[in-house]
């Protein structure tokens, strides 16, 4: 079955104003496989996506569906074609109940018979173990759900293709399971699946093929079990691989003699159970654990992101009060959000006025940094950063995602904190990004900022943080330094196999 | 986090559903306490009559509003269009028109309006407020374009048609003079109902009413899920449209003559109502029922002040802020407080 | 080179583009019409001051009030996303306030003049954050939170002044409504340059713009970078509180009387068009107060124009209609990339012609 040709795209073409987002791209989908669609942001991976969807017209090239050429200019197009896509951000309407987000735009005829479409839709979450109910309203789901909706979504549509865009990177663990048990079900009916993420971890446990791309053009098709997972990776970023290895073998890790920076007793918010926590000056650490189990929830809490309810908190010894962000501020604390577009950026401002941001705000309303001093900033940054911009005036939501990450590390980088929360810095971008933020966590560490890290890979983590506190259910369950920071250790305390019991 | 999908359960109540119940609730509690304070119009059900046969064309363009409203958008021209409707067809009768003409004309009007205002809305990604404000000047100029004095209708068939009132004697009461009134109800109002109940079914059981709540939700969302959210959102301004023709026709019935000034500021006034009535401008949250009840609400309070001897202009439109702001108050502070809890 | 056409044409002004090819194509339009129409005299006023006289400035007199509420009105909806349509109910009780306090005894002095505005200004900025509180804290779109004031704020006018509409007569006052003796230029005007300079400095000394336009395009990203939105967003609101006194009080200094019900009214929906004709985003982001003046002459030029043409007043709003309409049409997003297209199509025919001819 597998070698049934089910999808072909040919030398497709898509420019944008300056840029060739896609040269020649060719993409082969059979039948019944799970075909892995990789390349650092920039790559083309979404662009190709969303020619695939209807979502951009290609500039040329040609797409046919089992052997049929066929023109998509609208999702629905697609659709009828027997496309389906899930994307990373939920496309559901949150107003409506879940039935009618998994029947709306595909009914037959005009009229909605509520009860018919219930019962199916609760057919199809009892079938695939999707825990909601057909008549929730769908906002009232947690995000992993919605998700699983839009697939079951994509499930019932009869769907040849089913393009899955970072479908994992809201989910946790069993719920990947669950989804992966899904795409296998799925592929066995025949149906040819697009996955695409950023998790190598992942696309070695399900695809079959890997297709890379970069810089718009194609690199090449493999057999997942013929690429080793470094080869991917350099075929990824096209650089040498002894970089890579490099970072992990040089660093200095324990810093034990420096003096606390910043201690926390019984600190509480309206999202966070109450936890202790201390950070040495020029000391990394991190917080790890599943999605929900109160990571992020726990430094928003430090940094006064969400409404403090309660604790003690201490700078340098210093009883202070941190209530809000612009508490957290004046005592050097910077903090990198979680979700880029929704916290971080302000998209239609430009890359300068993006960079001076905080520190603006720190200066206060009638101390305003004039043009050319903004400017001279912008300019350092983003030659220190090495941020790729048309210009310092470029509105930052045209950048790519790696960059605004950078525009956003740069704004916090120029109020020269004492104290840096980085949550998920690397997420969503590309190795060579990823790569680069990860070294200038050990550069700041090094000049004596205290640095407080959480990624979702556990991997990166290790080789960044001295030391890492653990998470599950919104408490600290472990403390993992020197011998103890490795993958196996780390996996079991998260999984909660043999807890090293710190604090209740 | 993750909820049992087995056993039935009710859900709870949704936005609009929760917003629309409020009001109905305060409706009734408000009317109540007028019959037994005020008494007076409050103990005949004629005054729920009077309250239908002067508001029957509020509560049409009210309609047409709350489905503009829940896909988002504002519709500020519905008052200026109606107003023009009447001078339109007042002209148009008195010039030897015919009825059936007359009613083709109202709807011809509203439809135009509304083709123009979705087209560059729609499809030239115009923002509503522009568009229709720009209608609102228009038709506002147009009415006084036709006439700037007022004109009464000299139709004998539209004098016929107008006086058709049905009556309901089980509903009648017997004045102080020992004649008997029955309860009369205009014909407008029995069009604003059918209104109200033709925009109630649009809304829940067909595939565009859902599309409005669809694009009113998540935009995006819906371009994905494969709805047309240009067409939808076309169609909402037309639906609109026509609604405020038919309302320009129930006005001219009521009224029976064309006023440059009519239906001043009835778009503010169904704008009120909507919000009354749980819809949000935000969009994807509103109901119809709600709305119908958010104009009885609105009309209520006034006759309330009327009755209570506050006869001093100014009285009326205070007492409208206030009943508004507490109204809009109410549902900041339950929308935030059902927020924070989901969350 | 063929860089530089293209720039020209994807519209090099940027925000400005939509109202200075308005405020061009109605002087050219005029100028056709009527060479004479933008004839401006030194003429001897009743008071017997030489002043200047003639359409250009009766159009520039006439849009002070408009254009000093469409700066505050930019704000806001930079700020907040949404519209103020309180305004002209709010420069009404300003006004009835203005004339409330000067009544209180017969005589007019300068220092009670300012005590009155001081008065106004205060009432205003209350009612301001009013809605502002609606908004900022109780998160209530803009446009339902000051249907309130819309409501109901003529009514409140009206009670200040127990009904009546009184009169004014001063030689202060007409020389804030008009000429102050030795100036030939309309002192409205003169405010309106002088609240001009106010906001440019306002944007020069502070860092209100930055602020503001983070608030009003990415809120949540403001917040955590420790900028207080609900604080950004009452203060626009106030702001515009006190460009609602100033324009109720020249209001009531031009007429030389209060009239609730006829002060200002309508100018809220000229306002907010007068922000939308400057190239502004009406839900909110990045702004240009500038584009909002201009917006402000754009639309007073407008009804200049139509008066000259002997259109009557009421009629005019359905001419402003049309204009309006084909104004916006022609700076759609999507009408302006076909026209693009189109132009670069042409440009690139050109271009392959003339390689070919060389």
């Amino acid at each position: 079955m597998q070698d049934e040709v089910l999808l072909q795209m040919r030398h497709i073409d898509k420019k944008f104003p300056g840029v060739l987002a896609l040269n020649g791209v060719d993409f082969t989908l059979r039948k019944g496989e799970i075909h892995a669609l990789m390349g650092e942001n920039g790559a083309g991976k979404s662009t190709l996506i969303k020619v695939l969807t209807g979502v951009y017209r290609m500039d040329g090239g040609e797409i046919t569906v089992e052997g049929e050429k066929i023109s998509i200019h609208s999702p629905q197009d697609a659709q009828n074609n027997g496309i389906s896509t899930v994307y990373q951000e939920i496309t559901l309407c949150p107003n409506l109940t879940v039935a009618e987000n998994m029947f709306i735009g595909r009914e037959d005829g005009a009229w909605i018979k509520h009860k018919d479409y219930e019962k199916r839709a609760d057919e199809i979450l009892t079938r695939l173990n999707i825990p909601a109910r057909s008549t929730q309203q769908l906002e009232n789901c947690s995000l992993a759900v919605q998700q699983m909706v839009a697939i079951a979504r994509a499930v019932d549509m009869k769907c040849k293709v089913l393009i899955l865009d970072e479908p994992t990177s809201s989910l946790d663990d069993k719920e990947v399971n669950m989804l992966f048990t899904l795409m296998k079900d799925l592929k066995s009916q025949g149906v040819g699946i697009i996955f695409v993420t950023h998790f190598l971890e992942q696309v070695y446990e399900v695809s079959d093929r890997i297709t890379v791309l970069r810089n718009g053009e194609l690199v090449g098709e493999y057999l997942t079990e013929e690429l080793p997972q470094v080869e991917l990776v350099a075929k990824m970023i096209g650089k040498e691989l002894d970089e890579l290895m490099d970072l992990g073998e040089t660093e200095e890790k324990e810093k034990k003699e420096a003096e606390v920076f910043y201690e926390a007793k019984a600190l509480s918010s309206s999202d966070a159970l109450p936890f202790d926590f201390s950070i040495r000056k020029g000391e990394v650490n991190g917080f790890t654990g599943l999605l929900g189990s109160g990571r992020s929830e726990s430094v928003r809490a430090i940094f006064g992101a969400d409404k403090v309810t309660g604790g003690d908190v201490k700078i340098k010894g210093k009883p202070v009060k941190i209530t809000s962000p612009i508490d957290a501020m004046k005592n050097g604390i910077g903090y990198l959000a979680e979700d880029r577009k929704r916290d971080g950026i302000i998209a239609e401002l430009s890359v300068r006025e993006n960079i001076i941001l905080a520190l603006q705000v720190l200066n206060g309303m009638f101390k305003p940094i004039s043009r050319s001093e903004a400017e001279a900033f912008a300019d350092e940054y983003i030659k220190v950063l090495n941020i790729k911009t048309a210009s310092r005036e470029t509105p930052v939501g045209s950048l790519s995602g790696g960059n605004q990450q950078k525009v956003i590390l740069a704004r916090w980088l120029l109020t020269h904190p004492d104290y840096l929360i980085l949550d998920e810095p690397t997420r969503g971008i590309d190795v060579g990004t990823k790569l680069e933020i990860q070294k200038l966590v050990l550069k700041l560490a090094e000049d004596g900022v205290s640095v407080t890290f959480i990624s979702s890979e556990v991997e990166e983590m290790l080789r960044t943080c001295s030391r890492l506190i653990v998470m599950r259910d919104r408490h600290i369950v472990g403390e993992l330094k020197g011998a103890d920071l490795n993958q196996t250790k780390v996996m079991k305390t998260i999984a909660g196999g043999e807890t090293e019991n710190v604090e209740k | 986090m993750m909820k049992n999908n087995n056993g039935f359960k009710r859900e709870p109540l949704t936005d609009t559903q929760l917003l629309m119940s409020i009001t109905i609730a305060i409706f009734f509690g408000m009317y109540i306490l007028a019959m037994i304070i005020l008494q007076g119009g409050f103990l005949h059900a004629q005054q729920v009559f009077d309250m239908l046969n002067d508001n029957a064309s509020l509560i049409i363009v009210s309609c047409g509003l709350t489905v503009v409203m829940i896909g988002a958008g504002i519709d500020i021209s519905v008052g200026a269009v109606t107003s023009l409707v009447v001078m339109s067809c007042v002209l148009y009768l008195n010039g030897g028109g015919n009825i059936v003409g007359s009613i083709l004309l109202a709807l011809g009007i509203g439809l135009a309006f509304g083709l123009v205002q979705g087209f560059l809305i729609s499809y030239l990604d115009i923002q509503p407020f522009i568009v229709t404000l720009a209608g609102m000047f228009f038709a506002r100029g147009m009415t006084t374009i036709l006439s700037v004095n007022p004109q009464k209708v000299e139709h004998d068939g539209f004098a016929a048609l107008r006086s058709v009132k049905i009556e309901i004697n089980a509903l009648g009461y017997t004045a102080p003079n020992g004649n008997f009134i029955p309860a009369r109800m205009e014909l407008g109002v029995v069009v604003a109902l059918l209104c109200v109940v033709f925009i109630f079914i649009l809304l829940k059981y067909v595939r565009l009413g859902r599309g409005f709540y669809a694009i009113g939700g998540n935009q995006q969302s819906a371009l994905m899920l494969g709805i047309n959210v240009k067409r939808t959102r076309f169609l909402s301004y037309i639906i609109s449209g026509i609604l405020s023709g038919i309302s320009g026709y129930v006005f001219m019935m009521h009224t029976g003559a064309g006023n440059a000034t009519n239906a001043a500021g009835m778009e503010m006034n169904a704008i009120a109502s909507s919000i009354i009535g749980g819809t949000l401008l935000t969009g994807g949250v509103g109901n119809v029922i709600g709305t119908f009840f958010g104009t009885l609400t609105l009309t209520t309070i006034k006759k309330i002040v009327v009755s209570s001897g506050l006869n001093q202009p100014w009285w009326q439109s205070i007492t409208t802020g206030g009943m508004l702001c507490f109204f809009i108050l109410l549902q900041s502070v339950v929308l935030n407080k059902r927020n924070a809890k989901k969350k | 080179m063929s860089k530089n056409k293209k720039k020209i044409f994807s519209g090099g002004l940027g925000q400005l583009t939509i109202p200075v090819v308005a405020i061009a194509l109605l002087v050219i339009f005029n100028l056709i019409r009527d060479p004479s129409f933008f004839g401006v005299d030194l003429a001897h006023n009743n008071d017997g001051n030489i002043v200047l006289s003639g359409n250009l400035i009766s159009i520039i007199n006439g849009a002070s009030e408009l254009a000093i509420l469409a700066m505050g009105m930019t704000l806001v909806t930079a700020a907040c996303g949404g519209q103020d349509i309180s305004v002209g109910a709010a420069a009404a009780i300003a006004g009835s306030v203005f004339v409330k306090v000067l009544k209180t005894s017969p005589e007019i002095s300068g220092g009670k003049v300012l005590l009155a505005f001081i008065c106004a200004c205060i009432v205003a900025m209350i009612f301001g954050s009013f809605n502002g509180t609606l908004v900022a804290i109780f998160k209530i779109q803009p446009m339902i939170a000051t249907l309130i004031l819309y409501t109901c704020g003529r009514s409140i006018a009206y009670w200040i002044n127990g009904g009546a509409t009184p009169t004014l007569s001063s030689p202060i006052i007409t020389a804030i409504g008009s000429f102050i003796p030795g100036i030939p230029i309309p002192t409205p005007v003169l405010i309106v340059i002088a609240m001009a300079i106010v906001f440019k400095l306002l944007f020069k000394f502070t860092a209100l713009e930055l602020f503001t336009q983070s608030v009003g395009i990415n809120q949540s990203a403001a917040r955590l970078n420790g900028i207080n939105s609900t604080f950004i967003k009452l203060l626009s609101f106030i702001i515009l509180g006190v460009c609602v006194a100033v324009s109720g009080s020249i209001g009531v200094s031009r007429l030389g009387l209060i009239n609730h019900e006829t002060l200002l009214l309508d100018v809220e929906m000229d306002t907010i068009l007068a922000v939308a004709i400057g190239g502004n985003n009406l839900g909110g982001g990045k702004f240009k107060i500038g584009g909002s003046i201009i917006g402000a002459y754009v639309i007073q030029m407008l009804t200049i124009t139509l008066y000259a043409m002997k259109v009557s007043s009421t009629d005019v709003k359905a001419y402003k209609a049309i204009v309006i309409i084909l104004l916006v049409v022609i700076g759609s997003p999507v009408v302006k990339e076909k026209f693009g297209k189109f132009m670069s199509k042409l440009l690139e025919n050109r271009s392959k012609e003339t390689v070919k001819g060389a």
